[in-house]
């Protein structure tokens, strides 16, 4: 459960949102929209653990969030605009070192289930250089199923993906939420068809 | 082992591989050293007891800027393809992260620069003894340095043109470095005992290692936000 009190949010001087009351249960989606610039990246980058907040208060499963909470830095799993691949590093070397980091077992059967899933297939030694910027964003969201993340914070996690990438990880998003994980997700795209029902809808800048 | 130790060593196995797969970045500060060391003699009387005297100097201030020539690209890539958010962000401390990821840096740069010292030094007629002596300083200095100027580069890391200012804020610091390294050097050339200025080498890499990785971790913190 992620309860978000009275949240404030600002990037340099600029108050971006305030006021922002928020409670995620296992099997909600949060879906962020607003206009560009309406503070949907600074939010989940305050929600991740990335930034500090101005005012308000996050707690998850009931304990007040600090910087660097090692079981919620585990338990939640964070994807920005940067995928956070090595280029010159292979798909395995990434997923494996990114899994190993958040404390999460590596099994190389599921990266290959995985990336066939992916329609990667056979790139396990690939390099990240020699992918293309679809098939890069694909990787980075095999993290997803590699882990057993509660939380995924995803910032317009469909950027660059084709109609069936996008329709692949709105299906890892519905099974992902069925099985009572949570999700606070920043797009355009109509993901809340994931979470029949179940989808919290932020409009930020209104 | 527990899972921070096998986090911390994953690190390093990323940061040793993605380093090894360009090596010929790896290379540019060393060939810079070389060229630098080797310019003094070239460009000076070539006079045994000119070159010997000022030998422990040049070697120093060379090996300086040398390491200062691999800082920049130290926490710039992983600024720029997202890692260091996940690095951040994982359940690990990041004071120990920090920390390998300096110690990485400096068995990259530093460490060869230490080895490729003996060659170099034989321009200058360094003696035997002040060879080693210098090697065993220079083993001592290069890990401060990569963890002082992991500092520098750490609170530079989100600047668009960051190496300049590396400079300025890791040259002063490195000062003690240079001032006990070449005087150990110098004694040993002198042919005195060395153990003094190494001892303070020592002291100094202790130090480093204690205090530099928390305020490297700090400093990431404030870059990324």
């Amino acid at each position: 459960m992620l309860e978000i009190t009275d949240l404030a949010v600002s990037r340099g001087n600029r108050l971006l949102l305030e006021g922002l009351t928020l409670r995620l249960a296992p099997g909600e989606l949060a879906l962020i929209t607003g206009p560009n610039g309406a503070g949907k990246t600074s939010l989940l980058r305050v929600v991740a653990g990335l930034s500090q907040a101005a005012a308000g208060r996050l707690c998850w499963q009931a304990r007040a969030l600090q910087t660097g909470d090692p079981e919620y830095a585990q338990m939640r799993i964070y994807l920005g605009h940067q995928a956070g691949l090595k280029a010159d590093l292979s798909v395995t070397e990434n997923l494996r070192f990114l899994v190993e980091l958040q404390n999460h077992e590596f099994h190389s059967d599921k990266l290959a289930a995985c990336l066939a899933s992916l329609g990667l297939a056979g790139a396990e030694d690939r390099p990240v250089r020699a992918l293309s910027a679809g098939q890069r964003r694909r990787v980075a969201l095999a993290r997803l199923r590699l882990t057993a993340a509660r939380l995924w914070v995803l910032d317009e996690p469909l950027t660059n993906l084709d109609v069936d990438g996008q329709a692949l990880i709105t299906g890892w998003l519905g099974e992902h939420l069925r099985t009572g994980g949570m999700a606070m997700i920043a797009s355009h795209a109509p993901l809340a068809s994931a979470a029949p029902g179940r989808c919290v809808q932020v409009e930020l800048g209104t | 082992m527990n899972s921070t130790g096998q986090a911390m060593l994953a690190l390093a196995r990323r940061d040793l591989r993605a380093a090894l797969r360009r090596w010929g970045e790896l290379g540019l500060p060393l060939m810079f050293f070389v060229i630098v060391v080797t310019l003094f003699p070239l460009g000076l009387a070539p006079e045994r007891d000119l070159l010997g005297s000022i030998g422990p100097g040049v070697l120093w201030v060379a090996a300086l800027l040398a390491s200062l020539l691999a800082l920049e690209g130290l926490f710039r890539s992983d600024m720029e393809d997202g890692s260091m958010e996940q690095l951040i962000l994982s359940p690990q401390p990041l004071v120990l992260l920090a920390l390998v990821k300096a110690l990485t840096h400096w068995a990259l740069t530093g460490l060869p620069l230490v080895v490729l010292t003996p060659l170099v030094a034989q321009a200058f007629y360094l003696p035997a003894n002040a060879t080693w002596v210098l090697m065993l300083a220079l083993l001592l200095a290069t890990p401060t340095l990569s963890l002082i100027g992991a500092v520098a580069a750490a609170l530079t890391a989100s600047l668009r043109r960051g190496a300049g200012i590396l400079g300025i804020l890791v040259l002063p610091l490195a000062l003690p470095l240079l001032v006990f390294g070449a005087r150990a050097t110098d004694l040993a050339v002198q042919g005195q005992s060395a153990t003094g200025p190494l001892y303070l080498l020592a002291a100094l890499l202790v130090l480093a290692i204690t205090l530099a990785p928390l305020a490297i971790a700090a400093a990431l913190r404030i870059s990324v936000d």
